[in-house]
């Protein structure tokens, strides 16, 4: 009966993996659950945000924020959002395949980047193949805090301010559904805007205080610092969706090659059998 | 009944209050504002304090922490929008400086530009590593 031990052994090594992965696709889909509640949980503020800039905005034209003021585009920051761990599938590969075309595109282009990234796998990733990284922001947890993102996020904006950068995008990946997530590059700063001319229609003014300036400044910082907040949260989604299937199929594969071992070990043991048997039978025909 | 105003508290990261008031008292920068139902339209700045709404009709006040942020009155609503840690221009710039550091720490050796050639190749593999995954699954 050779090799039947050593075939125990492996089905048992592949049955310990598959009680590994089906547990970490349980607790992937548990955390998807709560990562979706929180990414439904951070549009109120957005969306409020974007109402008040809307109307403050086209109720003061006199004033242009930096941030709404479109410039011509030489050199281009890039926030790059990733998984900080692995065993998520093609998540991050696909998102900095995207990214790679992107880039080239900007660089035949003549335009420069520089990038700021949020998670470690978007940071090894460029520690591989090099980029001028100027912030970065790692660990964040499956609970995300904006606080954590403010000093990111600000060293982009102080570098859009200094001229040193002439527009801002952020590259993350969007939750279409469990099953799907899509690499995006969407422009973050200057603002877009005109979409809503019909606010215009408003004859009514807020009163600032102190005073305009001030407040469309706060409020800007904050609503891209909450839409960086939001791509962070809907990435972490797509992450535990996108681990929750890789497990799936990790403990699918498991199970397809425990059914295979168990059949080749039937085999053996049933041919150890017949074997001694035939033995058996040899023998005691010699006898008599 | 007396009037009524609409209050709202959210914060980026999630929704933290939904309700009727008579009366909100809010930290504004300026000094802290008292808000009754049909108030002129008003946007400000909040600093860290103490945010309260009055429910009327003897109730108790309902008591909230902000740590500052921006209030927006309209004469029926009141939307808050809180922060969610204590923000001043010096501590987001220590912000900002820790994460540009954090940067140059983990990357002290990196090249000035991105090696194009290098993250294809790196990718590619990690595309075929998957599209041999794949064809491995559909084969079986």
């Amino acid at each position: 009966m050779a090799g039947a031990k050593e075939i125990r052994t492996k089905i048992a090594s592949v049955k310990s993996t598959q009680k590994i992965t089906s547990a970490m696709e349980m607790v992937a889909a548990a955390k998807m659950r709560k990562a979706q509640d929180r990414m439904e949980q951070t549009r109120p503020y957005a969306e409020k945000m974007h109402h008040v800039i809307g109307h403050v905005a086209l109720s003061n034209p006199e004033y242009k924020h930096p941030f709404m003021h479109a410039r011509e585009v030489k050199r281009v920051g890039l926030i790059i959002v990733s998984s900080d761990r692995g065993l998520c599938g093609g998540l991050n590969s696909n998102l900095f395949r995207h990214l790679v075309r992107e880039i080239r595109e900007m660089r035949d282009a003549g335009v420069e980047v520089q990038y700021c990234t949020i998670g470690t796998k978007a940071l090894g990733f460029f520690r591989r193949v090099g980029g001028k990284v100027v912030a970065q922001a790692t660990h964040l947890g499956d609970a995300p805090r904006i606080d954590d993102l403010v000093g990111t996020v600000k060293a982009m904006l102080d570098d859009y301010i200094d001229g040193n950068v002439d527009e801002i995008r952020i590259a993350y990946n969007k939750f279409i559904n469990t099953m799907t997530q899509q690499p995006t590059v969407t422009q973050l700063v200057p603002l877009a805007q005109g979409e809503d001319a019909d606010e215009l229609s408003h004859h009514w003014d807020y009163i600032y205080e102190p005073g305009a300036k001030e407040v469309l400044e706060g409020l800007l910082t904050r609503y891209i610092e909450a839409l960086v907040y939001q791509s962070v949260v809907e990435n972490g989604a797509c992450e535990q969706s996108a681990r929750m299937v890789a497990m799936k199929s990790a403990t699918d594969n498991a199970g397809d090659i425990i059914d295979e071992l168990q059949l080749i070990y039937n085999k053996a043991r049933q041919a150890a059998i017949t074997q001694e048997i035939s033995e058996i039978v040899g023998g005691a025909a010699a006898v008599s | 009944m007396a009037m009524t105003i609409h209050v709202d508290i959210v914060s980026a990261e999630g929704h933290l209050f939904s309700g009727q008031g008579e009366m909100v008292y809010a930290p504004a920068v300026m000094g802290e504002i008292g808000i009754a139902p049909r108030h002129a339209p008003l946007v400000t700045p909040l600093k860290p304090g103490e945010l309260r709404v009055d429910p009327g009709g003897g109730k108790e006040q309902q008591h909230f922490y902000v740590s500052g942020g921006m209030i927006e009155v309209q004469p029926f609503k009141v939307t808050v929008l809180a922060d969610t840690g204590i923000r001043a221009a010096d501590l987001d710039e220590a912000a900002a400086q820790d994460a540009k550091r954090r940067a140059e720490d983990a990357l002290s050796n990196n090249a000035a530009d991105i090696d194009l050639a290098k993250a294809q190749v790196e990718l590619a593999e990690a595309v075929a590593q998957l599209r041999a995954i794949e064809r491995l699954r559909q084969t079986r």
